[in-house]
């Protein structure tokens, strides 16, 4: 009965304030430009005044202007009385520009403006008015994310914007936050009944704000309502847990694509033709800075730039590649530990070749929009689109290369070669140009993975050093000369490392897969997936 | 020991190469000590530190070589026992600034009042003695080298490979060190030391004293070598070197060959990075990094493999091509070394010693 009486109250209100709005709507104008006079102003309450005139004006500038002036931006010119936009700030030095042109912009000294002054009443004011104007936006996801706010600080206010919203809201999504809500206000201050239908219904919701309530219910609540609500907590714990889990997997691996991707370059050169490249990390780095350099070049397109860098790091570092396979390693074939010593001073000369040309400071690349941001599934679990990207990424080039590597002819004779030379020499390969071609491959891969890397850290020389050794780790665990092993054991060593991550902490979490690799590498010398049949054997 | 055996040991390159290292060692000290400090033969004390730190390295060379060069492992962490000695050293000296440290602390050195720790730890008890920490220098070095070598002979893991697992021992501990919650100072490392078995390490005496100190432990470590190289022991060393699964068949226990001297080539490391703590004045985890343990491989490559006099001129000309460079031009020396890596695999394989040689053969 009350239930239906509460619905009919709840129509009339909404009457009521739709007429209300209606006659307001002929002063808004007025309302707005009187607003602005009084803001215009040092004194409190004056501005308090001249913020009531402004929400009730509903006028579509006033939003701007409050907005501006909970960010702090909107100022006083003192000698010109009007208000102004702060810009930007330099020391003791201001730019600010016109309310309705920013074009005419202007710099002067801090002492000649003054903030419109704020206190915490206006400032929460001000936040519900604007919380309240998002909640009613066209934008579902706008919607979405001023109720998500609310909900974390729900006050009286809050929630009487809540339950207007509730009667027109069609997106379900938000219907359910506003539920939340509600049920939470009802889980503070309903009936006893209306407590345990709340209770019940936010055993399924994931927000943070539902699991603080629960647990003050828990710690300091009514007795009839505890084993009820234990439950209820219980149960999103439950969720909680396995969403944690399903983030930790995600990190786990985007990490494992990138060791994947730092790693199968070095899986070609160092699986196929047997040479241990050390200076596989700085062609890494040299993909980097090439993305670095094409992003300098074309400044207006960040997003186009990166697609761009791909093939150009793949040839530059390929390029590299090639140089370095002609100029030294064919030197020393069959002598593995001379290419190590020899392959590191390459690795040395490069980045102190960087470090001359670029400056030894760290560059940073742009990330293009489309790569920032985050797929948000529900409020404790999103995916940062980065990160997904990456993920992707990597099984591209995996696939791409075992393409490349099964089904063209140039991998038909680089898989020849690396079984066995002196008989892929008499069926008339030139081995000599499939190594050079191989080298090329796998380095050019390194490049790649570079640009790829440069969206997650800064660019510096020291980029290809810190990727070399997680780089060997994930060949040697996979299993040398194998695409598979390399895929297998990059992804599983990075879900791994952030798994002990929570448990340990980052570091220690190194160390001990590091250790789990030496003492893995005793059991199996020949990594997770060894090659088979006499070719493998020395 | 017979005669016979005794002159196998101290061949005709042995003896020359310890009475240069004896006629150089007196040499320095007598112009620090005897020439008046205006002449210009006088070696200012700061000169015998910085030669007292290249013996060091020339004795962690010798180490290197000894199983590189003799036996075929090439080990790209050979750093972590010199940085573990040299810690070990680097604990002694510690617990003896006592209570001269910032913070005044009777017990607890400063950087553990800094992170509130109320104790000392278990593993840094006994370290005020100095025979504990002499025998600890040895001893941690050679146990861990001994359990990671046990593990890894056993499983043959050889060549490549084996270098590749020995880099990551020494990232991996270079990883820990940073940590703060390890006991070992973290980043800063081990430093402010103030005196060594009551002697001040500022003084003048106390530098000679390890420069002597450092030149006698390369002379007995340098015959110690020799004694492996020459005996049974060296010579299968040899054999696995050369031909590891030949040597197997024939019934040798490759294993125990291997492990053995790769167990007392990183106590010898161990007691190089002893020595060379006190007189740089700071131990720290950068030690450990992958890179130092490579560029000491390359000081053996410069200098000529299984010659061991090689290791020693090789450690010598790189550190001091270093010190010249990072002087005078800090840009040049990447470049310088990274060219050294390169010139020397390429067209240098029996490395500067070798080349000597070769000259010698012709004329």
């Amino acid at each position: 009965m009350t239930h239906y009486l509460s619905k009919v109250m709840l129509f009339a209100c909404l009457l009521f304030s739709q007429l209300f709005t209606q006659a307001a709507w002929a002063n808004s104008a007025d309302d707005y430009s009187s607003g602005l006079e009084q803001i215009n102003s040092s004194k409190l309450k004056q501005v308090a005044l001249g913020v009531d005139l402004l929400i009730r004006s509903g006028h579509p500038e006033a939003e701007y202007l409050l907005n501006a002036m909970l960010e702090s931006k909107l100022y006083r010119h003192k000698k010109q009385n009007r208000l102004v936009m702060l810009l930007g700030k330099d020391g003791s030095k201001f730019t600010i520009a016109d309310l309705n042109d920013s074009s005419n912009q202007e710099t002067l000294s801090k002492r000649k403006v003054k903030r419109i002054p704020l206190n915490n009443t206006l400032r929460g004011k001000i936040k519900v008015y604007l919380a309240g104007k998002s909640l009613n936006s066209e934008s579902g996801d706008v919607r979405k994310a001023a109720a998500q706010k609310l909900l974390e600080d729900l006050g009286d206010d809050e929630l009487a914007l809540f339950k207007t919203r509730l009667n027109l809201e069609t997106n379900p999504d938000v219907i359910y936050i506003l539920e939340s809500g509600i049920a939470l206000d009802k889980l503070a201050n309903g009936e006893a009944y209306e407590k345990d239908q709340a209770i019940k219904f936010l055993s399924d919701s994931l927000q943070p704000a539902v699991r603080n309530a629960l647990t003050t219910i828990i710690e300091s609540g009514s007795d009839e309502l505890k084993p009820a609500a234990k439950k209820a907590l219980a149960k999103i714990e439950d969720k909680v847990e396995f969403y944690g889990f399903l983030e930790k997997l995600f990190f786990g691996l985007s990490l494992g694509s990138v060791l994947v991707l730092a790693a199968i370059g070095l899986a070609i050169t160092f699986g196929v033709m047997g040479c241990i490249n050390m200076a596989h990390g700085e062609l890494i780095m040299i993909g980097a800075y090439t993305t670095y350099v094409i992003q300098l070049l074309m400044p207006n397109s960040i997003g186009m730039s990166l697609i761009v860098s791909v093939p150009a790091a793949f040839l530059v570092s390929g390029l590299v590649g090639i140089a370095i396979e002609r100029g030294i390693i064919q030197f020393l074939k069959g002598r593995p530990l001379e290419t190590l010593l020899a392959t590191f001073g390459v690795s040395l000369v490069l980045q102190q070749l960087v470090r001359s040309i670029f400056s030894p400071l760290n560059r940073s690349v742009e990330t293009p929009e489309w790569m920032s941001g985050a797929l948000e599934i529900n409020p404790i679990f999103a995916i940062t689109y980065n990160r997904l990207y990456i993920i992707f990424f990597c099984l591209a080039v995996f696939a791409l290369l075992f393409f490349v590597l099964r089904k063209t002819v140039l991998g038909l004779q680089v898989r020849a070669v690396s079984q066995n030379r002196n008989m892929a020499r008499a069926m008339g390969v030139k081995s000599e140009w499939v190594d050079a071609l191989t080298f090329g491959l796998g380095s050019g891969v390194a490049g790649v993975a570079g640009v790829a890397l440069s969206q997650l850290t800064n660019v510096g020389p020291n980029l290809g050093q810190s990727y070399i050794i997680d780089s060997f780790m994930v060949v040697v665990f996979g299993g040398v000369g194998n695409l598979w092993g390399t895929l297998v054991a990059g992804m599983s060593l990075g879900v791994a490392n952030k798994m002990l991550e929570p448990m340990s902490g980052a570091v220690l979490a190194k160390i001990i897969v590091l250790i789990f690799i030496i003492l893995f590498i005793q059991k199996k010398p020949r990594g997770l997936f060894p090659q088979k049949g006499r070719a493998a054997e020395d | 020991m017979t005669t016979t055996s005794m002159n196998k040991v101290l061949d005709k390159q042995t003896k020359i190469f310890l009475s240069v290292l004896a006629s150089i060692a007196v040499l320095v000290i007598a112009s620090n000590l005897l020439i008046s400090p205006d002449s210009a033969f006088h070696i200012p004390t700061y000169t015998v530190t910085l030669l007292g730190k290249y013996l060091c390295y020339a004795l962690l060379a010798v180490a290197i070589d000894l199983i590189w060069g003799y036996m075929g492992i090439l080990s790209l962490g050979h750093g972590a026992f010199f940085a573990l000695g040299g810690y070990a050293m680097g604990m002694y000296l510690m617990r003896q600034i006592g209570d001269r440290g910032v913070y005044g602390d009777p017990l607890l050195p400063d950087f553990m009042v800094f992170l509130n720790w109320s104790e000392l730890p278990w593993f840094w008890q006994g370290f005020d003695m100095f025979w504990f920490a002499a025998v600890m220098v040895v001893l941690v070095p050679g146990v861990l080298a001994y359990v990671f070598g046990w593990l890894t002979f056993r499983s043959r893991v050889t060549g490549v490979y084996l270098s590749i697992i020995t880099q990551a021992l020494t990232y991996a501990l270079m990883l820990a060190f940073y940590r703060n919650e390890m006991g070992f100072g973290g980043n800063n490392g081990l430093t402010d030391f103030k005196e060594l078995l009551g002697f001040d390490l500022q003084a003048n005496s106390t530098r000679i004293g390890l420069f002597a100190a450092s030149a006698i432990a390369l002379g007995l470590g340098y015959i110690a070598c020799r004694f492996i190289v020459a005996s049974k022991l060296g010579r299968v060393a040899m054999a696995v070197r050369d031909a590891e699964s030949r040597t197997r068949f024939i019934g040798y226990k490759v294993e125990n060959v291997k492990l053995w001297v790769f167990t007392f080539s990183a106590a010898l490391a161990g007691i190089a990075g002893a020595l060379y703590v006190p007189q740089v004045g700071i131990i720290n985890p950068n030690e450990f990094s992958p890179l130092n343990s490579i560029e000491m491989v390359v000081w053996v490559a410069l200098g000529g493999r299984a010659t061991l006099y090689g290791a020693v001129v090789g450690a010598i000309i790189v550190n001091y091509a270093k010190t010249y460079f990072t002087g005078a031009l800090p840009e040049v020396w990447l470049f310088a070394l990274g060219g050294l890596f390169i010139v020397t695999t390429i067209f240098l394989p029996k490395g500067v010693v070798g080349l000597l040689k070769k000259k010698e053969a012709k004329s």
